[in-house]
């Protein structure tokens, strides 16, 4: 039998993060439960030590503070989508994850460190600028979400150390779009997916922010092509299109698995970015978050 | 290594010491042989294990027990005595919502779920809140059916 931690405050789970470096985190618990499966009356076979943290009250507080929102790690997906303050196009990505069930106990932290290539959270996360702050025993640091994810289920965690919450600066929009594309409504991982996030000002496209989810290892923004676009006029940018199309193509790498092909990947990842600079491309009336 | 595990069930005040990582549907069925609690897929894909943690609708098989201490656990079995389980089961009965049977239970919880913060869900409402339970008999209409009626029927006891 494995042994397990169930601390009773942050401190307590960071040191006992300190003194072995082994454990393995559980929140939720909705990923791991099913990555260790045994069975029917049997315990998950997870080898290594266990941490519970999802019951420490201190990760799992949302928070605004002047134009900045700072979530938990260990916040429910479902607490989540019902705060006021979350931006809309991450509340759009996690009503279309799982199941009410199982966004009652999985948590924000947990799909960011899962890392999948196919995370729900994460486009709309990247296209926020989201970043996470880090703690061990005795020192914080923060970094950006993209470069806290290294690769497929691989993020820049060091073994003494917790993920404690994701910050993100709070900007207007009047463009979102947001699409996943999976096999059913509910319980489905996704194709792809598609974040976009804009700020329209009179005829001039002030900000774009653009990801694609499930269509590489991971999640597609290029702040290089959105900076071909920004700052131009509505009006030229319908003649932009295939040189943006062209070089989102070149940076997706998606792969034929049991639940899509490259071809229908890369075609309908393509339509939907024509689909949200089309949007952008319609006058608007006033900013909304 | 095992802990200590302390909780309501069903109202009544329960401990077990076992590992924390025992899965709480296991523990429902075999340590209290409330078997109204099924499993279906044991990934949380098909809701039929649902119950309520807290008065929220989680999947017992993805449910480690460490993380239910200090918690209160209704299941079908606990569900089945309250009034407004009354109103559900006539407007299941009376809507044709139940074939085998082995998804109700879960369809009850998630149902429950639902009414308790929405009293008058409208269609779309029950499907999402039901998009966690799977039905491999009715085609689902005749459940929503049944909730709507007893929604309808039930009013003032959610």
């Amino acid at each position: 039998m494995v042994t397990t931690y169930i601390p009773n405050s942050l401190a307590e789970a960071l040191m006992i993060k300190d003194s072995d470096h082994d454990v393995t985190i559980l929140a939720g618990g909705t990923d791991l439960m099913v990555r260790y499966h045994s069975g029917q009356g049997l315990l998950p076979e997870i080898r290594k030590p266990v941490l519970f943290i999802g019951q420490l009250a201190a990760l799992q507080q949302i928070e605004k503070i002047e134009k900045t929102l700072y979530i938990g790690a260990a916040c429910r997906l479902r607490d989540v989508l019902q705060h006021p303050h979350v931006p809309e196009i991450l509340k759009k990505a996690i009503r279309e994850m799982a199941s009410p069930a199982v966004r009652n106990s999985g948590t924000i932290g947990g799909n960011i460190c899962n890392a999948s290539p196919a995370g729900d959270t994460l486009p709309p996360l990247y296209v926020l600028g989201a970043s996470v702050l880090i703690k061990n025993l005795t020192q914080s640091r923060e970094l950006s979400i993209n470069n806290f994810i290294l690769g497929p289920g691989k993020v820049d965690l060091r073994p003494n150390e917790l993920l404690f919450s994701i910050t993100i600066p709070l900007y207007e929009h009047n463009v979102l779009f947001y699409k996943k594309v999976g096999a059913r409504k509910a319980d489905a991982i996704s194709k792809l997916s598609f974040a976009g996030l804009a700020k329209t000002s009179g005829q001039i496209l002030k900000d774009v922010k653009i990801a694609f989810g499930a269509v590489a290892p991971r999640v597609v923004r290029s702040p290089e092509l959105e900076g071909l676009i920004i700052g131009k006029n509505i009006s030229e940018l319908k003649g932009l299109f295939p040189k943006i199309s062209k070089g989102y193509a070149a940076l997706l790498q998606p792969i034929d698995d049991q639940r899509s092909t490259i071809q229908y990947r890369t075609t309908v990842s393509l339509n939907l970015l024509e689909h949200f600079l089309t949007e952008c491309c319609k006058p608007k009336t006033e900013a909304e978050h | 290594m095992e802990e200590k595990i302390e909780f309501l069930l069903n109202g009544k005040q329960v401990s077990l010491t076992v590992s924390p990582l025992t899965r709480l549907v296991d523990v429902l069925r075999e340590n209290f042989g409330l078997t109204g609690v099924k499993e279906g897929c044991g990934e949380g894909e098909c809701g039929a294990c649902s119950v309520l943690v807290g008065g929220k609708l989680v999947n017992s098989c993805l449910t480690p027990l460490g993380i239910v201490n200090q918690t209160s656990i209704i299941t079908i079995e606990g569900f089945r005595e309250t009034a407004r389980y009354k109103v559900l089961a006539d407007a299941f009965a009376q809507a044709g919502a139940v074939q085998c049977g082995y998804c109700t239970p879960g369809m009850l919880m998630a149902a429950e779920a639902l009414l308790q913060s929405n009293s008058l869900p409208k269609e779309q409402e029950i499907r999402e809140a039901l998009s966690g339970n799977l039905c491999r008999c009715t085609g689902y209409s005749m459940i929503i059916e049944a909730i709507l009626l007893a929604a309808k029927e039930g009013e003032g006891l959610w």
